[in-house]
């Protein structure tokens, strides 16, 4: 097995890393395709992720973080390795179990939002409520209670495209936290904002995160967003290379930056 | 989840239009030509269908269709007259002969003579009058819808032929006494009826002249159990009204080829309509794949997508048909006016919709396909 790297050791004294264990995944890895062309995404990682932590996966691209948040997420098999879920191990639940397992306990927050265009801002919320056979007056109802908490209340009955690129992504956070989940994904939750609106969604992000001891995974490529992470986890080539405290990443970028 | 699919379907109007376009475009194309081919290959059974007093027809076992002269001896009315269960038989005569109307109007003519006694195998539906029309002599009865077209008198300014007036069969005197109305053939050429006698004295001599003979079978008795007494006695082919449909329909596909050029043409109409479909309902779930696939991870389940993604076949394919098919039909009614040939069966419709359903819900879930196995890529990246 390649060397491995465990984001548990080098963690900060945080208070949160005496939390439980949200994600704990050992010696992942993932190797798409065979033979020649194979691509070897996962190279033995390690990885943990406590209750209410706030854990961003950064590195340059095709080093494996989409792969990991998959795997983490399910909706990934890992090759080898062993993964937690809080307290699932997703190849044992089998894929009908992880997909309902998911429903129940995994949030997403995508890069392009992913909201149905044609759906009402109440209507792409109340989807995952759907999903889990929430009846769909009372999953409305969830959802506009949602949306007034990210401050779009009065735009329930709006379709996507009217809102900016930090409106939607917030309705996409609201859609992701509608059914109360355990474990947020998010994938590159800010790049397709400019600097202010992602630093409100993020802002928003942990104050959810902090409130409802919502473990999240976050990947990303923005550092001006660093400072919202508890630990930041670089990857490059498959493996989790360095780990360290928001805060502490944010200081070495600076510090680099006044060099050059 | 299913309002959720259909939202998804028509929220975008311009999108759901064209769709909806695409698929109306397809049911039109595939059940219009279908109806088209059903229409012309039963027309050539028309002169066999229309001749409703027969229960079995008696002719040479060589007669490959319902135009083909290959004539019986007189004796063969008499033998098959004498064969247990045949109520009655009589003679018909039909035949391809040359005609002159008035004006100097040449023309081939289907010239059919029935039973002087009984008039069996006259028209049906005769106006102002009935088959006895037909005893004055020298008497013909012609289809009204020829009078104005395939009978008119072209080289006299195309002026309709009218009751009373002369033409030349083969050389010989006939009058128009009555008209008919009969249905659209396969065979071009303007049908008239006579009598048996008088159809052989326009006929060119000839040692055989009997083309059939039609049989009505004894109340009680079993058609076939009568078709084979004839065979078995008399050596020639007696054939039910369907079969010889059938026979007639089967030669003119085989060997005119002009069946399967034109069932070359209809099959190709039906493969653009079902690609017209797939390609449709593929481009649209392809569109949709990311919110699809964002679905999948949010943990809907693969029957709950295959259920979305059905939802959507079934409700723009029902009605795409309704418009295509409806569409079809009036044109079918601007066809029915004319001789041309359309027959909308509902086997059409059920094909239509069937062959629709199968290839829309086929070509939307081999585009579902990455989202039902769950990419992280397509997840992810959209």
């Amino acid at each position: 097995m390649d060397t491995t790297n465990t984001v548990a050791a080098s963690a900060t004294a945080s208070s949160k890393l005496d939390r439980p264990v949200a994600v704990h995944c050992k010696g992942i890895t993932k190797t798409y395709g065979e033979g020649q062309s194979a691509v070897r995404a996962l190279r033995g990682v390690d990885v943990e992720v406590r209750t209410g932590e706030l854990l961003m996966l950064v590195g340059p691209s095709g080093c494996g973080k989409t792969t990991l948040i998959s795997v983490i997420a399910g909706v990934l098999d890992r090759d080898e390795g062993e993964c937690e879920v809080l307290g699932q191990d997703f190849k044992k639940l089998g894929p009908a179990g992880t997909t309902r397992f998911r429903a129940k306990n995994v949030g997403f927050v995508f890069q392009s939002f992913n909201l149905i265009p044609t759906l009402t801002l109440a209507e792409n919320v109340a989807v995952p409520l759907l999903i889990n056979n929430v009846k769909r007056s009372e999953a409305l109802d969830r959802a506009r209670e949602m949306l007034e908490k990210v401050g779009l209340g009065t735009r329930t009955k709006d379709i996507p495209s009217r809102l900016s690129g930090g409106q939607q992504q917030r309705v996409a956070i609201s859609r992701a936290l509608v059914h109360h989940p355990k474990l947020l994904v998010c994938d590159e939750p800010t790049s397709a904002l400019d600097h202010a609106t992602g630093q409100k969604v993020m802002e928003l992000l942990r104050d959810v995160a902090a409130g409802n001891d919502l473990s999240l995974v976050v990947v990303t490529h923005d550092a001006r967003i660093f400072e919202f992470a508890d630990r930041i986890a670089e990857m490059d080539d498959g493996r989790i290379v360095k780990v360290s405290t928001g805060k502490g990443h944010q200081h070495a970028a600076h510090e680099l930056s006044a060099e050059k | 989840m299913i309002r959720i699919a259909i939202k998804m379907l028509m929220g975008d109007k311009l999108k759901y239009l064209g769709l909806l376009a695409g698929m109306a475009f397809a049911a039109m194309m595939i059940s219009q030509q279908m109806s088209i081919f059903l229409g012309l290959s039963s027309q050539t059974g028309t002169f066999i269908r229309e001749m409703t007093s027969a229960d079995l027809w008696v002719m040479d076992p060589q007669v490959r269709f319902s135009e083909d002269n290959i004539a019986l001896p007189d004796t063969a009315l008499q033998r098959v007259r004498s064969i247990e269960g045949v109520e009655n038989a009589v003679p018909l005569y039909k035949g391809f002969l040359k005609a002159q109307l008035a004006d100097g109007t040449r023309t081939s003519v289907i010239v059919v003579g029935v039973d002087d006694a009984t008039l069996q195998g006259a028209p049906a539906r005769i106006n102002d009058g009935d088959a006895t029309l037909l005893r004055q002599d020298p008497g013909i009865i012609i289809d009204d819808r020829d009078m104005g077209t395939k009978l008119a008198y072209k080289r006299a300014g195309g002026k309709p032929m009218q009751l009373g007036d002369h033409l030349s069969i083969n050389d010989h005197d006939a009058v128009v006494v009555g008209t008919y109305h009969g249905s659209p053939s396969f065979f071009w050429d303007p049908t008239l009826y006579t009598t048996y006698s008088r159809a052989l004295q326009f006929a060119p001599r000839e040692r055989r002249l009997m083309s059939f003979v039609l049989v009505k079978v004894a109340a009680g008795e079993d058609v076939l159990a009568v078709k084979r007494r004839i065979e078995e006695i008399t050596g020639y082919a007696a054939r039910t009204p369907v079969d010889f449909e059938n026979v007639t329909k089967a030669y003119i596909l085989k060997s005119t080829g002009i069946l399967i050029n034109f069932g070359i043409a209809v099959g190709l109409g039906f493969v653009i309509g079902m690609i017209v479909t797939g390609q449709t309902f593929f481009n649209f779930t392809l569109d949709n794949l990311r919110y699809f696939a964002a679905l999948k991870a949010m943990g809907a389940s693969s029957g709950m997508l295959i259920r979305m993604v059905l939802s959507q076949v079934l409700s723009v394919t029902w009605l795409s048909f309704g418009l295509g098919v409806g569409i079809a039909a009036i044109f079918g009614a601007f066809l029915a006016k004319t001789d041309l040939a359309f027959l909308m069966k509902w086997q059409v419709l059920a094909l239509t919709i069937g062959m629709m359903l199968v290839v829309g819900v086929l070509a939307a879930l081999i585009s579902l396909i990455k989202v039902l196995r769950l990419e992280a890529g397509v997840v992810f990246k959209g």
